[in-house]
């Protein structure tokens, strides 16, 4: 079975939710939609206080290239435009929408014939779609399929992993969605001119593995891959199915291959076919703090607190609710932050597994080393930016981690070693300005 | 909720259940087979050694922690280790002072001068043995044969280790007994079969890595070996190498000490080389018959410089003159 180097197998927790069909989750009273839910410029509004508002309707723009607009989830009126918590920021420029009673859905046009676009056409469909990628990074999907000239794809993944402990709407959408999922990747193809293209599945997923055959095969190749994490990061992705190794610093259009989470490739055929803009996605709730786990069709700009309210509230002394996997989602401090187009699940943990650990001394036993899928010296590193020596953490390499959690999960001394090195990262960067 | 304490920390939000301690004892559970077996063959004094210096360990790390005014930290099962190493590496006929003062200097001098557990630079048990060889090279010399001290109070009489008859009489040990233990030496390095089971266990339950034992167990063999076949009167063969003396002990269970050997990959097979080229080397040519000890301990010292030399290539790095 085709995997990476390195890497862990956590516990993986799915079964909770794995059997669970997608649900449409209540429209809310209220939804908080922030001005940047992606990597790049943030929009700005283009509503007023007190303006009517239609579902799917513009409400946030930005002149830059590497931007996503946003559109409203909701039909309904807007009632504030002011700064608001954030998942991953403090606070970020929001527009605050009060739903209307008659709860709307967004009715699909098209359906577009695809094949007549041109890649141009079917940019710009997606840029419009304020389509970013829902795997977690939230990069904006118009840029990632504008490779630079001299970079021709040749190669188009389906990431269909989901290696993050907890999470399976991705498996759901496999399951459930399988041909909107192909149908997206032959657009992709189209758009950056590819030939070939892969769905990698993990092979704790048979049925969306079987399932994903008989839709894709045989022009599409769907891979199993070993059940690890990280398999789904796009480096290691790439390196499984394909044995190239992405540049240290490169991106994987440096390599002729661009990847895409199966979220992202059945929302692009939304876009595409329906022009149907980034207003909802699916959510994995769930953990033991969660009575009733699910998985959800969430409209962006859901309240955490309405998230859970609908999954039967918690139990259990929740003591953490994480924003995304395990692995590499965010502590978030209050439950009034708003559903994005990046969230892929939300997780809320007992006090006993929210506990942390007293860190000790390492004891050197390079399970960190050989668990790092960028080959680095996790121990090293940590033991550098712990000292503050930042130029050594450098030279070792630091700024090639892909941040994924693997050596503080599997460090027996509980060091805190991907903390170490985020904060080295951090501080290399701004040394850097 | 709103109203509850949350937990904020940076992920990753879980870990994984092996934690130092654990590793620690299932490097001791490791271990039962090899002191089950020299329990057997040396009997009482073996109970008694081995208690010595298990209690000395663990009394010497909770006093000198107290000393220093650090957390007392003697449940992890690190100085329980070093402990009950030490005793495997001792001769039976050890007095119990004697051994009682090495894992005093094991614990003190190879440890928690450094800063205790992670921070040493030696193998403590090793420190404590080399400490007692040098201090006490007669004691530290004298074997007995097993199954003597069934015998007791009657006192064991005194033979030469298959590797000292291999050296000084060319005479050589039948590999049954050298596998099975019933030969003297140490207390816990004489029987191969039993080691092995302990090592195995480990290995399969990924708490050892198997590039050092294996790199330097093929080392002794392929250097030992090639000196066998120019001379095969003199020297002995391969097999004999690794089943006599210490090596499997040393290979097993102290060249794979996290703590005191190199992090990086290519470092555990350079490690696993040079202690075997000591090791062959001292047993050929050097003064005593075996240098599995020493080989640990040397290549403990150059662990800092094999890690720097061996920076592993980072993914997506393209080195020059590649």
């Amino acid at each position: 079975m085709r995997s990476f180097r390195g890497g862990a197998h956590p516990e993986e927790h799915k079964l909770a939710t794995r059997f669970r069909p997608i649900k449409r989750a209540a429209t809310p009273q209220r939804v908080v939609i922030p001005m940047q839910q992606h990597i790049g410029a943030p929009c700005e509004p283009l509503v007023k206080k007190g303006d009517q508002v239609g579902v799917g309707q513009k409400i946030g723009d930005a002149d830059a290239f590497v931007s996503a607009p946003v559109h409203s989830s909701v039909s309904g009126k807007v009632v504030a435009i002011e700064p608001y918590p954030h998942p991953l920021r403090r606070q970020v420029l929001s527009v605050v929408i009060e739903a209307d009673k008659d709860d709307q859905r967004f009715e699909p046009k098209g359906p577009n014939d695809w094949f007549e676009l041109s890649p141009d056409q079917i940019r710009q469909k997606i840029r419009e779609a304020g389509l970013v990628g829902l795997g977690g990074a939230a990069f904006p999907t118009h840029v990632k399929l504008s490779p630079p000239k001299g970079k021709p794809i040749d190669t188009v993944i389906i990431n269909g992993c989901e290696c993050e402990p907890y999470l399976t709407c991705d498996h759901r959408l496999m399951l459930e969605q399988p041909g909107e999922i192909v149908e997206g990747a032959r657009i992709i193809l189209k758009a950056v001119k590819a030939t070939k293209a892969y769905i990698g599945i993990e092979s704790n997923k048979p049925d969306a593995i079987a399932l994903m055959r008989k839709t894709a095969e045989p022009d599409i190749e769907v891979v199993v891959l070993k059940c690890k994490y990280p398999q789904g990061a796009e480096k290691q992705l790439i390196k499984a199915i394909l044995d190239r190794e992405v540049p240290s610093g490169g991106l994987p259009f440096d390599v002729g291959v661009l990847v895409q989470n199966v979220g992202t490739t059945r929302a692009i055929r939304d876009a595409v076919v329906e022009d149907k803009p980034l207003i909802e996605r699916v959510i994995t709730v769930t953990g033991s703090g969660i009575r009733y786990p699910a998985n959800l069709r969430v409209r962006i700009g859901t309240l955490l607190s309405d998230l859970i309210e609908e999954c039967g509230g918690v139990m259990n002394n929740p003591s953490k609710v994480i924003m995304g996997g395990p692995m590499m989602g965010l502590a978030q401090f209050t439950l009034d932050v708003p559903v994005i187009k990046g969230t892929s699940g939300v997780l809320v943990l007992s006090h006993e597994e929210a506990m942390l650990e007293e860190p000790k001394a390492c004891i050197s036993c390079a399970k960190c080393v050989d668990g790092c899928p960028a080959y680095l010296l996790p121990a090293l590193l940590g033991k550098y930016a712990e000292k503050g020596r930042f130029e050594d953490c450098e030279r070792y390499g630091v700024m090639d981690c892909i941040e994924c959690g693997v050596c503080s999960y599997i460090c027996p001394a509980r060091r805190p070693l991907v903390q170490l090195i985020k904060l080295a990262k951090a501080e290399i960067t701004k040394r850097q300005k | 909720m709103q109203q509850q304490r949350v937990v904020v920390s940076v992920s990753p939000h879980i870990v994984t259940s092996v934690t130092v301690s654990r590793l620690m004892y299932m490097v001791v559970l490791a271990l039962i087979p090899a002191a089950a077996v020299s329990l057997y063959f040396f009997r009482l004094k073996a109970a008694l050694l081995i208690t010595i210096c298990v209690i000395t360990a663990l009394l010497t790390e909770a006093l000198l922690q107290k000393a220093r005014g650090k957390a007392i930290t003697v449940d992890d099962g690190s100085a329980l280790l070093t402990g009950l190493l030490l005793a495997l590496n001792l001769p039976p006929s050890m007095p119990l002072w004697a051994a009682i003062l090495g894992t005093v200097v094991a614990i003190g001098l190879g440890k928690q001068i450094f800063g205790g557990l992670g921070y040493n630079i030696f193998n403590p048990a090793l420190v404590g043995r080399a400490f007692l060889s040098a201090t006490f090279p007669v004691l530290m010399t004298t074997w007995t044969r097993p199954l003597a001290w069934s015998r007791l109070p009657v006192d064991a009489t005194t033979v030469a280790t298959p590797l000292g008859l291999m050296k000084f009489e060319h005479f050589r040990t039948s590999y049954l007994k050298l596998l099975e233990g019933n030969v003297s030496g140490s207390l816990g390095e004489t029987s191969v079969v039993a080691l092995v089971i302990g090592a195995s266990y480990l290995l399969i339950k990924g708490y050892m890595d198997w590039r050092t034992p294996l790199s330097y167990l093929g080392t002794v063999a392929l250097f030992g070996g090639v000196f066998w076949l120019i001379n095969p009167h003199r020297y002995p063969d391969p097999l004999f190498h690794l089943l006599a003396g210490g090596l499997m002990l040393g290979a097993l269970f102290m060249a794979t000490d996290p703590v005191t050997t190199p992090i990086t990959k290519a470092g555990r097979w350079v490690f696993g080389l040079g202690a075997g080229l000591i090791v062959v080397v001292i047993r050929l040519w050097g003064g005593l018959p075996e240098g599995v000890a020493y080989s640990i301990l040397f290549m403990n010292g150059v662990t800092p410089l094999i890690n720097r030399y061996t920076r592993p290539r980072r993914f997506g790095e393209v080195r020059r003159h590649a």
